[in-house]
């Protein structure tokens, strides 16, 4: 087994960041408050020192603005890194990435590449109250021409910024806002980057597939270890690429424990819960022992009291609950 | 050669920063001191109330909290010149304007203690609008609110205040030029602290002023010494008297400086140094009048002391009612969703009671 060590994921982002930097000219990362403040989220600290405030570019407080010049810039032949803050605030910028970024090869007859990358902050779960706290990763896997990556682990956080930098489309970056200060391994050195384009089997189990990606990663395998307790054997698999998912491993999956339960912190309706209960339904409904089973977030703005952002939101007790219900325990 | 337009921004000041007039003209309003009394009192009660909300997330009692140190002349000044049937669509730290027109402390401290029932005001206008945590969409919004008044025929104006960096977004300029467009009595009031977040003013624009914006939008646009509550007033009367009359809408840029911290949940030393915010304590809002009203003999240490003194029981009275209001059960996160909950929430709502009951 080759060496390993332990940064936070956070750690991972930054040295992804400053190894793209370093070993690509054309990369330079914009966005709001990425350059003295060292980015929202802290990713950002300390590259303002070293790579100058051409490459670490703090801009205007207008989303569509640094996105869609993002995109220029990746048509014009750089290698753009955009950090938008947050998910939320990647709403100013949906025509730039949905009716722009993903259209432009297709429109321009593929006279047009747009290798930008975008990074962004999402989910609920730091009592920042319904307008800072939206899963909102579905609706960007909706759109085809974009590819959509969300690291749930260390590992994933530290090797899918250069994977994604080499992708000749658009592609988004999720980090869960609640995953930052987590620890985890990298290899000690070497090459980083990791594929992104197929999920991951986490855990293995025989009984029940939990299928979840993100900020839900950890909850789900803290889910798995009690139910293991009550001899539920579970398989928890990480889509990690949520356009295109991955559906050969899902599918292998479910073939083989016979039960699904989804997890995801979208809203149920028109989820990717719901995209990826869609397709078991439609090619192994005859390898299912008991209908499909959803933990979704309640179709609510997710609320600022702790106790209430936490009744909305998935948790390891809800999973446990829905996985005996599957089990019918 | 041919010229097709030329534009010029006017600055206005009345006071230095030591309050010492700059010029003689002096507003009408400011004749009566009484009046001048009170904006004073209320800028300091503002600070008081600014600094026992730091003081409260400080001790875990507040959620994340934006302060208004430092704005309080801005504040003040745009909350005094509007009148009651006025709308006001603040961004998120107006808290001198919104004071004045009745919006309760404890209001204030239960929206930031992540309680939206913060927002129902119970002594200011209904019709002002919630606070804004989006940047600058509420100025789309009082631009709509304006041109309703203007559809009825109502003599009211919609007054939005946003920051600097603020005004680089789009929604912004959209709002400003639909009311150009549209002669819509709409004054949009850029209350430039000089930081949005790490931002510097420098990094948001390449214009020389963010006032100038207004003109590009076909608004009247004045610069301002936002520290100064005469010189903000004194547009602000002027800016609604031309709206109300169908003159048309007005850009505002108030100058001041943020002495604080973003928010909360921000740290300004990590990105600005200390003699400048030092340099910006020189051009304090409150001592600037304080000195003035002294010059008047309208004021003194004695009045300024029981005057603090009253605002600290005022507080602690708005803090003690903040606290005792109970903690909303879980079917709230469905209650103020829709006017009526469809089934299917209707079902999750159930579910949501019936798990914590079970907990």
């Amino acid at each position: 087994m080759s060496a390993t060590r332990r940064i936070t994921y956070r750690e991972a982002v930054r040295e992804a960041l400053r190894e793209a930097l370093l070993r690509d000219p054309r990369v330079f990362l914009m966005g709001e408050d990425v350059g003295r403040y060292g980015g929202a989220y802290a990713c950002s600290s300390g590259l303002l020192a070293e790579f100058g405030e051409e490459r670490i570019r703090d801009t205007p407080l207008s989303e569509s603005a640094f996105v869609g010049a993002g995109i220029g810039a990746a048509i014009g032949g750089m290698r753009p890194i955009v950090e938008v803050m947050t998910i939320n605030f990647s709403l100013l910028a949906l025509d730039q990435i949905v009716n722009n970024a993903a259209t432009l090869r297709h429109m321009s007859g593929g006279q047009i590449a747009v290798p930008v990358v975008i990074r962004m902050a999402t989910g609920a779960g730091r009592q920042l109250a319904a307008q800072h706290s939206h899963s909102l990763e579905c609706w960007y896997a909706h759109v085809p021409g974009i590819r959509a990556v969300a690291p749930a682990t260390i590992a994933d956080a530290r090797g899918m910024l250069w994977t994604a930098l080499q992708e000749p489309n658009p592609v988004v970056i999720f980090e869960h806002a609640t995953l930052y200060s987590d620890e985890g391994e990298v290899p000690a050195g070497g090459e980083f980057a990791v594929d992104i384009d197929r999920a991951a089997i986490r855990r293995a189990g025989a009984d029940l597939s939990l299928i979840t990606y993100g900020g839900s990663l950890k909850k789900a395998l803290a889910a798995a270890e009690t139910l293991a307790g009550e001899r539920i054997d579970c398989e928890v698999i990480d889509l990690r690429t949520l356009r295109p998912l991955d559906e050969e491993t899902l599918l292998a999956s479910v073939r083989r424990t016979h039960r699904a339960l989804i997890v995801d912190e979208g809203w149920r309706s028109g989820s990717l819960a719901g995209e990826i209960a869609a397709r078991i339904a439609e090619q192994a409904f005859f390898d299912l022992d008991a209908p499909v089973r959803r933990v979704c977030s309640a179709e609510v703005p997710i609320p600022y009291p702790r106790h209430l952002e936490e009744a909305a939101t998935p948790q390891v007790d809800t999973i446990v609950a829905a996985a005996r219900g599957l089990m019918r325990r | 050669m041919s010229i097709a337009a030329t534009f010029e921004i006017e600055y206005l000041q009345y006071l230095d920063p030591e309050g010492k007039p700059v010029r003689k003209d002096f507003p009408e309003f400011t004749r009566d001191l009484d009046h001048m009394v009170e904006l004073y009192k209320l800028m300091v009660s503002t600070r008081v109330f600014d600094t026992k909300s730091i003081a409260l997330q400080r001790t875990g009692k507040l959620g994340t909290y934006a302060s208004c140190l430092g704005h309080e002349a801005a504040h003040v000044g745009i909350g005094s010149a509007m009148r009651r049937e006025d709308v006001l669509a603040p961004s998120y730290r107006e808290y001198g304007a919104q004071l004045y027109r009745g919006v309760q402390p404890r209001e204030v401290y239960l929206y930031w203690g992540g309680d939206e029932r913060g927002n129902d005001f119970q002594n200011a206008p209904k019709h002002d609008f919630a606070w804004s945590v989006p940047i600058g969409t509420q100025c789309l919004h009082a631009a709509g609110a304006a041109l309703a008044f203007k559809i009825r025929g109502e003599q009211r104006v919609a007054v939005c205040t946003i920051g600097d960096g603020g005004s680089s977004k789009g929604d912004f300029y959209g709002a400003i030029n639909i009311a150009g467009a549209q002669n819509l009595p709409l004054v949009a009031v850029i209350v430039n602290n000089q930081w949005a977040i790490s931002v510097p003013r420098r990094i948001q624009t390449g214009a020389k002023t963010l006032a100038q914006k207004g003109l590009a939008a076909g608004l009247f646009a004045i610069q301002v010494d936002g520290n100064d509550i005469i010189a903000v007033r004194k547009a602000m009367d002027d800016a609604l008297a031309r709206a109300r009359s169908g003159q048309g809408g007005t850009v505002i840029e108030a100058v001041t400086y943020r002495l604080g911290d973003h928010t909360t949940a921000d740290d300004a030393r990590r990105y600005r140094s200390e003699a400048e915010v030092k340099e910006a304590w020189t051009r304090d809002p409150v001592k600037r009048l304080r000195a003035w009203l002294e010059s008047k003999k309208a004021w003194d240490a004695k009045k300024e002391e029981a005057w603090k003194a009253e605002c600290e029981a005022w507080m602690d009275e708005e803090v003690n009612a903040y606290l005792k209001t109970r903690a909303q059960p879980v079917e709230a996160m469905f209650d103020y969703l829709y006017a009526e909950l469809p089934a299917d929430l209707a079902q999750q709502r159930e579910q949501a009671i019936a798990l914590e009951r079970g907990h």
